[in-house]
């Protein structure tokens, strides 16, 4: 009685070697490392890994490794010391094609990264670092392609001749209202829109004397421009974040209007925001070629002109001279994508304009065959400085060239730009053009913060007390329970094992909350051997023999410890579903537990009573 | 080490009618606390920015207060939090004020008050009206739909009388706890409503346990009325409740004393939960279940197709 069959065992020492297994990588901790991404323009290859590892031995700074990762090099380091010693010796000849971002890397070693483990992912409660929830302004995203709207009628309407006498959004906001002279105008007019743009619903009505026409943008068009208002802000927020040289940010969409954005680490929290909420544009201008640049930057540029930077010097010069007039702005762009050019097969983006933005670049292009035009990026930075301990904002505007092209044909709507260089390049081109382009205003609605010394400070109080709480349970069974009750301890012990093992594996996030989610777990998992220790002492009151005792002790308790936990875990995953962040990771912890513990706390627990006490005679069990 | 060398026989049940006075009036005070003065809720409910800071030396309150108060923050609440090294400071929300940079702008006066080195950020956390309004909708629908899946699965699992039951006792707890927090003025925040749900779990838990054993007796002992039977039930059961009871207390205690200041009302909200749970789960729960008039014939193994239902109504003591 009370013996296990072989492969119980074989089981059991599997799922428990494989929980150590995957616990093992939180053991190594973290190595101080450097994070180095190409910018525009650069790339990290062999050559760029061996001008780091040359100017970090040139000044003699020690280094553990360095390797390639997913888009960048990351070099560790043994301490911080020399981390920040070889990111501003790397930052002096580096800084301006390479963002530096200081980062922990989880030192874990190369055979277990081969087996897919990972230490657990920690929060940003517990490694400091900022959290922001953002919201974007739908009610503007849709008054903004309801202005468009007016724009691009009015502009069409002019260009074939229709008479109207007057053209507005309404009230609501979704319709715009064009009142006519006349009945026939209307008519021609509406043909005409028809024919341009399908998609909107247009509705004539007569009031008094008076004809209008009700332009209504469809639901389906609202909403998909609400889809694309989120996404370019997504995109602008990355292109940003990037900027700001966190190592492992987080930018991600969450429910219809909103975005999540996590900085780990970040310390500087006024920077973060100001970059964050920097706002930009595009224009489209013309190049005047056989300028006289070195004039135009001692002197003054001739009329009708402006000098510009331009970003890229390698390829147009430090500055180029541009003409005033502004062919086309970036909230006409209503999309841009990079490809391949397909005469040439070189990289290539191409560019969507909204109906008025086409037909101006259609008469541009038309007078301006084989010249140059430039893109010019416009920044609008807030920027906060110290000034004697008082807190100064300055707007600074930040305007360069991002690229100039030769007009190849004519072209209206739909237009490629071509000799921007890689593939890579032409993507950043294209994300500039579409996050350039207006996108709907958003705010910061849900900002977390937390510092590296409260972080530390977390990490150190969840670990002393799950380790306290711990202990004080071991004491407890112990004495209660005696044999049963160090049974109980192994259990409890591999319990918090697999714990960590699951959490690592399913890289949940571990927070504040999730580290009392374990503690609460230590307390609760023993209730399952509390019920079937007491259950087996109930059967050797009652005069059962021990073997007969522990067989019925663990087959009676079953059922409760079943029906205890699921309703438990019902709790835990609605816990998970409504909970945000911190709660979640509560719920996680909880949950991992209950499961874990109903595998130690029966099985294991039965495994080992069943090599102490099974397959002989027992006069009396220590419980 | 036992606590009871022998069966316990307390006589619980007997007492029912007392213990359903002391809940009646528990919870009575615990509903007219929070009619009357309310939860003191945290920013995560009722939006506004809160800040931490810690200095290198004890920081005096009122020179933090007139520093910010000269800076245009006058109506920020400041206290010590933890230890007198570290500030919370409060900010209502201001009308008109672009919200995020309100932390900005109250960090930069601290800094240039107390001389750089010296004050240190240690947490900023901001929360726009409109998410707090969700929260608080969000927290009370998860706390319903908790309820729900639990009074299915007891009623799936057991019988309806005992899922009555549980659900009264959690309402019961849930009351009180929150009536606690509301006599008391303790912080009620995001992490508090996950502690109630916690407690929630955890009382239902004990509950469980109970009402199992009351299953298995009803099944087992030939004679005895339904509270003789809950009785012994209870009793079987009440040292595993108090071991149980007392480890996780244990834990939460840890918890309390060592898992810092950002973590306290969560191991608060818990021990208060745990403890009223505990009382409920032996008095309430089954004590709710009997009034309801459960009986043996509805705990019986369901009977094969074709035999007579029994009558339920004739069962009512």
């Amino acid at each position: 009685m009370n013996q296990y069959p072989t492969w119980k065992y074989v089981l059991i020492i599997t799922v428990i070697l494989t929980g150590v297994l995957y616990a093992l990588p939180n053991l190594y901790g973290d190595d101080p490392a450097l994070q180095i991404s190409p910018l525009r323009g650069a790339t990290v290859d062999e050559a760029s890994m061996m001008r780091v590892t040359d100017i970090l031995k040139g000044e003699g700074i020690p280094f553990k490794s360095i390797e390639q990762i997913e888009r960048g090099m990351l070099v560790r380091f043994n301490n911080t010391n020399t981390q920040m010693k070889a990111k501003d010796l790397i930052a002096e000849t580096m800084a301006d094609n390479y963002v530096l971002a200081l980062n922990l890397s989880p030192a874990t070693p190369d055979w277990l990264t081969a087996l897919n483990a990972a230490p657990m992912y920690l929060g940003l409660d517990l490694r400091g670092g900022v959290h922001f929830l953002m919201e974007v302004d739908m009610v503007a995203a849709a008054r903004q392609a309801g202005e468009r709207y007016v724009s691009d009628l009015r502009s069409i309407l002019r260009g074939e001749k229709v008479r109207y006498l007057s053209i507005a959004r309404t009230n609501s906001g979704h319709s715009i209202e064009i009142k006519f002279r006349n009945e026939a105008d209307r008519d021609t007019a509406r043909s005409i829109i028809r024919k341009e743009y399908p998609r909107l619903l247009l509705d004539p009505e007569l009031r008094g004397d008076d004809a209008f026409l009700v332009v209504t943008i469809s639901d389906d068009e609202l909403r998909e421009t609400k889809k694309m208002a989120l996404q370019q802000n997504i995109i602008t927020l990355r292109n940003r974040v990037n900027e700001l040289g966190v190592a492992e940010p987080v930018v991600q969409q969450q429910g219809e209007n909103r975005i999540v954005v996590q900085l780990p680490g970040i310390q500087d929290t006024a920077r973060a925001k100001e970059i964050l909420g920097a706002t930009a544009t595009l224009e489209f201008r013309m190049v005047v070629e056989n300028a006289n640049i070195e004039a135009a930057l001692t002197g003054r540029p001739p009329v009708g002109t402006r000098l510009y930077k331009t970003r890229d010097a390698a390829s147009y010069g430090s500055h180029l001279l541009l003409k005033k007039r502004i062919i086309v702005t970036g909230d006409q762009i209503t999309d841009a994508a990079s490809g391949i050019d397909q005469d040439n097969g070189a990289a290539a983006v191409f560019v969507s304009l909204d109906g008025n933005g086409a037909r101006k670049m259609g008469d541009n292009t038309r007078e301006n065959l084989g010249k140059r035009m430039a893109v010019v990026f416009i920044e609008n930075k807030v920027v906060s400085k110290r000034v004697d301990g008082e807190l100064v904002k300055t707007k600074r505007k930040i305007e360069e060239v991002i690229n100039a092209a030769t007009i190849q044909g004519v072209f209206s709507n739909r237009f490629q730009i071509t000799g921007v260089g890689t593939p890579d390049e032409a993507r950043d081109l294209a994300l500039l053009l579409r996050a350039g382009a207006l996108a709907a205003p958003i705010e910061i609605i849900e900002e977390r913060t937390v510092g590296p010394s409260l972080g530390q400070d977390n990490i150190d109080q969840g670990v002393i007390s799950v380790i306290v709480g711990f202990i004080i349970v071991m004491i407890f069974m112990a004495v209660w329970y005696r044999v049963f009750g160090l049974v109980a301890i192994i259990a409890l012990t591999v319990n918090l094992v697999m714990i960590v093992a699951v959490l690592s594996m399913l890289q949940a996030t571990l927070t504040l909350p999730g580290i009392a989610g374990i503690v609460l777990t230590v307390g609760m998992a023993v209730d399952a051997n509390v019920l079937i220790f007491e259950r087996i002492r109930e059967e050797v009151r009652s005069g059962n023999s021990p073997q007969a005792s522990i067989n019925a002790g663990y087959d009676k308790a079953l059922s409760t410890i079943a029906d205890a936990n699921i309703t438990t875990l019902i709790a835990a995953l609605v816990l998970y579903t409504f909970g945000s962040g911190p709660i979640k990771g509560f719920a996680i912890t909880l949950s991992i537990g209950i499961v874990t513990s109903m595998f130690t706390a029966i099985m294991g627990t039965r495994a080992v009573i069943n090599l102490i006490y099974g397959g002989r005679k027992v006069k009396k069990l220590s419980i | 080490m036992q606590i009871f060398n022998k069966e316990p026989s307390f006589d619980f049940m007997g007492k029912r009618k007392l213990a359903l006075i002391l809940s009646i009036l528990l919870v009575i005070i615990s509903i007219a606390s929070l009619a009357t003065r309310g939860l003191n809720f945290g920013i995560d409910f009722t939006g506004g920015t809160l800040i931490e800071v810690g200095y290198e030396n004890s920081a005096d309150l009122s020179e933090v207060r007139a520093t910010l108060e000269s800076a245009g923050y006058g109506d920020a609440i400041t206290q010590h939090f933890g230890s007198s090294k570290d500030v919370l400071i409060r900010v209502p929300p201001y009308e008109g004020m672009t919200n995020a940079d309100l932390s900005t702008g109250v960090l930069n006066a601290l800094h240039a008050a107390a001389g750089a080195g010296e004050v240190e950020m240690r947490r900023v956390e901001f929360v726009g009206p409109q998410v707090g309004e969700e929260l608080t909708e969000k927290g009370g629908l998860a706390m319903i739909y908790a309820l729900f899946g639990i009074l299915i699965y007891i009623t799936l699992r057991f019988e309806k009388r005992f899922a009555v039951g549980s659900v009264v006792a959690l309402v019961h707890d849930v009351i009180i706890t929150l009536g606690i927090f509301s006599i008391l003025r303790l912080e009620f925040d995001l992490t508090t409503l996950a502690a109630i749900l916690a407690v929630i779990g955890y009382s239902l838990n004990d509950t469980i346990v109970v009402f199992d054993r009351i299953r298995e007796n009803f099944r087992k002992m030939r004679k005895g009325s339904p509270v003789e039977v809950a009785n012994r039930s209870i009793n079987q059961m009440l040292s595993r409740t108090l071991v149980t009871s007392f480890t996780t207390l244990f834990v939460l205690l840890a918890l309390f004393v060592l898992g810092g200041e950002i973590i306290h009302s969560f191991a608060t909200a818990l021990i208060i939960g745990i403890v009223v749970g505990t009382y409920s789960s032996v008095y309430v729960a089954s004590a709710t279940a009997l009034a309801l008039g459960v009986s043996k014939q509805d705990l019986m193994p369901v009977k094969k197709e074709g035999e007579d239902e029994p009558d339920i109504l004739g069962d009512q003591p």
